[in-house]
């Protein structure tokens, strides 16, 4: 019995020295030799494609920096963990990251789901939690209240409507929409709403608008009765599965305009349900496309491919944008805690990445190019940047 | 009125294809009084024979049809033999438990074989273009949807009404214990029921997948919606399962069409309800006084 309460109070003893010691240490201040990053991405599960390929982007960033001399002289060291595309295990991890590994600010997860799950990490441990990919709208700004330790270096939901309303009615010269969203999903309804809006505002009409809910795989209904009305594109934000069957009855019953969607209709599913052959006169918004032809990413291309033999796609260029653009912030930081590197994020002016250059806004949002991306054939082309 | 005839195209190609699940669960009601709930998983397993007969043999339509068709009618009998007739005598309760874990069996199973993912037919497998008939465009698969429909559907009531098979399946419907003392093999009787409506539930599972994408929880919503017709033409009647499985169809189609896509359910629902409020048996049912 005794023993048992010895040992009780050494434990105590031990857990009050730890704790003492770690406030001595942040309030003197003392410059690490290092600079440890923490990746909190999807290694596996679900999504773990994302998270892998974005991984594969920010390992290359960091030994290009690394190999230039590090930042400001410090050598850059990244502490992976693998949040198994699971929401409550990447909040366990980013509290891992932040209070064992003390990183200066963590990178990812992928998608917005997981990212939301380490908002209150951020906040609890003042770490910069950093994405490149979740683009709901409300990862950076809840309840009408910016998040102050989450940012993110994509464009958000409601942007990708705005650039297709431009695309559309500038590029393509089109004034007459339908409009075609599912109303089960927020991101669909979310890019719908800002592309009406964008779209009537640039002077074009709306001639109809039709919802329909995930899992319905019977579109006649509602394409037959669009078939009947004046207009000359088709706006479908969706995923990939109900996009692909409404791509497929549409061209089947002759409907033969532009439809054009949102960064879901990048994935092979799309060709595998609608069919190469009804990919003609498709276009949709994305973050960045192999083909673009400026010189950033003609650089970034050829590097890449040195490097890894393969040619880069949007997530490892994402990826690859999100490392240097933290490790900028780092940089001229002046000190070496997370708080000032979450602060200095902010000050990074035109930061140059090969997904556009861009700052970020008072809502944690880069204001950024899209391209636009058309299939010929049920082959991806590039088709434009378009400037916010 | 091109627009509604058109409609109603649409209406009748998805609602023949209820209407050929709905056949199933009506006449295996109409036999054994069983909701059989795995009925719709039935036409998943349709579904991705016909998938792979299509992407292992480069089969056309109708061979894989008539494939899909030997396999699911093996896998009814099978599953009659295993999980309900075991049961025949327990309580309705019992069978009807044992029905959806049936369900559930066939999907998770084929979940573990398949994956999750959507699959899909070659597109080239199920088109056919369309034709114009006095200003209307018809896409030709919806006219082999309601062909294929209405063949079989003759089919079955040549068999139920001509052959003495079809004789003893009605024998034992009506009366199950005099059809035995008769000398009719009730055990046969209910074997060749759930032949004729799973391999009619795999047709539906060919022609369901290669419009659609196919997954193997696939079967549950068309399943749900066979069932509603079912009971909307008066379960237990043939040609109620017809009637009810058309109207669904076009219904569902009017409402999407003239109102809005996201209430066509609620709509078809309520219609249901009505119907059933004014006419307790279905449509066509017959309205059976419960023997005492």
């Amino acid at each position: 019995m005794k023993a048992k309460k010895l040992i009780t109070l050494l434990l105590v003893a031990v857990f009050v020295l730890v704790a003492f010691a770690g406030c001595a240490g942040s309030s003197s201040y003392k410059e690490p030799e290092k600079i440890v990053i923490g990746c909190n991405y999807e290694l596996s599960g679900a999504v773990a494609q994302y998270g892998q390929m974005t991984m594969a982007g920010i390992q290359l960033a960091v030994d290009e920096i690394n190999a230039a001399g590090g930042i400001n002289g410090k050598q850059v060291q990244l502490v992976k963990v693998d949040n198994k595309s699971d929401n409550n295990e990447s909040k366990t991890v980013a509290t891992r990251l932040a209070t064992q590994d003390k990183v200066l600010a963590i990178l990812g997860p992928a998608t917005s789901g997981a990212t939301k799950a380490t908002i209150t990490v951020s906040d609890q441990y003042k770490v910069p939690v950093i994405t490149c990919s979740g683009t709901a709208d409300d990862v950076t700004v809840s309840n009408g209240k910016v998040n102050a330790y989450v940012f993110r270096t994509c464009f958000n939901d409601s942007f990708q409507g705005n650039v297709m309303a431009n695309f559309v009615y500038n590029d393509l010269k089109l004034k007459k929409a339908v409009v075609l969203s599912d109303n089960s999903n927020d991101y669909s309804m979310g890019l719908a709403a800002t592309f009406k809006t964008v779209f009537t505002k640039a002077g074009g009409t709306i001639a109809a608008e039709e919802n329909f809910t995930a899992g319905d795989k019977d579109f006649s209904a509602i394409l037959t009765k669009i078939k009947a009305k004046d207009y000359d594109v088709i706006y479908l934000p969706s995923y990939y599965e109900e996009a692909g069957l409404i791509i497929k009855q549409a061209r089947a019953m002759g409907i033969n305009v532009p439809i054009c969607g949102g960064d879901g209709f990048d994935d092979s599913k799309l060709n595998e349900i609608a069919g190469d052959k009804n990919l003609n006169n498709v276009f949709f918004s994305g973050h960045y496309s192999s083909q673009d032809t400026t010189k950033v990413v003609v650089d970034f291309n050829k590097m890449y491919k040195e490097k890894t033999g393969e040619t880069p796609n949007a997530f490892n260029a994402l990826g690859y944008d999100l490392a240097k653009f933290v490790l900028q912030g780092v940089k001229t930081a002046g000190k070496y805690t997370s708080d000032d590197v979450a602060k200095a994020l902010m000050n990074v002016k035109d930061f140059q990445g090969v997904t556009g250059t861009f700052t970020l806004d008072a809502n944690h949002n880069p204001v950024k190019s899209a391209v636009v991306i058309e299939f010929k054939n049920g082959v991806q082309k590039f088709r434009a940047r378009v400037n916010p | 009125m091109e627009l509604f005839i058109q409609q109603i195209i649409n209406g009748i190609s998805i609602g023949s294809i209820y209407a050929l699940i709905a056949l199933g669960y009506t006449m295996v009601y109409g036999i054994i009084k069983l909701i059989n709930f795995a009925h719709g998983d039935i036409l998943m397993i349709g579904a991705y024979v016909g998938l792979y007969c299509v992407l292992l043999f480069k089969l056309p339509l109708i061979p894989s049809i008539i494939i899909a068709m030997i396999l699911c009618a093996l896998l009814g009998v099978v599953t009659e033999k295993v999980a309900y007739r075991p049961l025949r005598n327990a309580p309705r309760i019992a069978v009807l438990i044992t029905a959806i874990g049936v369900s559930f069996l066939l999907e998770y199973i084929m979940v573990y074989f398949f994956k999750a993912n959507s699959r899909t037919y070659p597109t080239d497998f199920f088109s056919f273009g369309s034709a114009n008939i006095a200003g209307i465009t018809i896409p030709i698969d919806k006219m082999v949807v309601a062909g294929i429909t209405i063949a079989l559907m003759i089919l079955v009531q040549i068999i139920i009404k001509k052959t003495k098979l079809g004789k003893s399946i009605r024998a034992v419907s009506s009366d199950r214990d005099a059809a035995q003392l008769m000398g009719i093999s009730v055990d046969r009787a209910i074997s060749f029921t759930f032949i004729i409506g799973s391999a009619l539930a795999g047709v539906a599972g060919v022609m369901y997948g290669a419009m659609f994408t196919i997954n193997p929880l696939m079967g549950i919503q068309p399943g749900i919606k066979a069932f509603v017709a079912a009971v909307f033409g008066g379960i237990g009647s043939i040609p109620g399962a017809i009637l009810g499985g058309l109207l669904l169809g076009i219904i569902e189609t009017l409402v999407s069409a003239y109102f809005s896509s996201s209430i066509k359910d609620a709509v078809a629902f309520a219609i249901l309800i009505i119907i059933l409020v004014v006419r307790p048996s279905g449509l066509l049912g017959k309205n059976v006084k419960e023997k005492v």
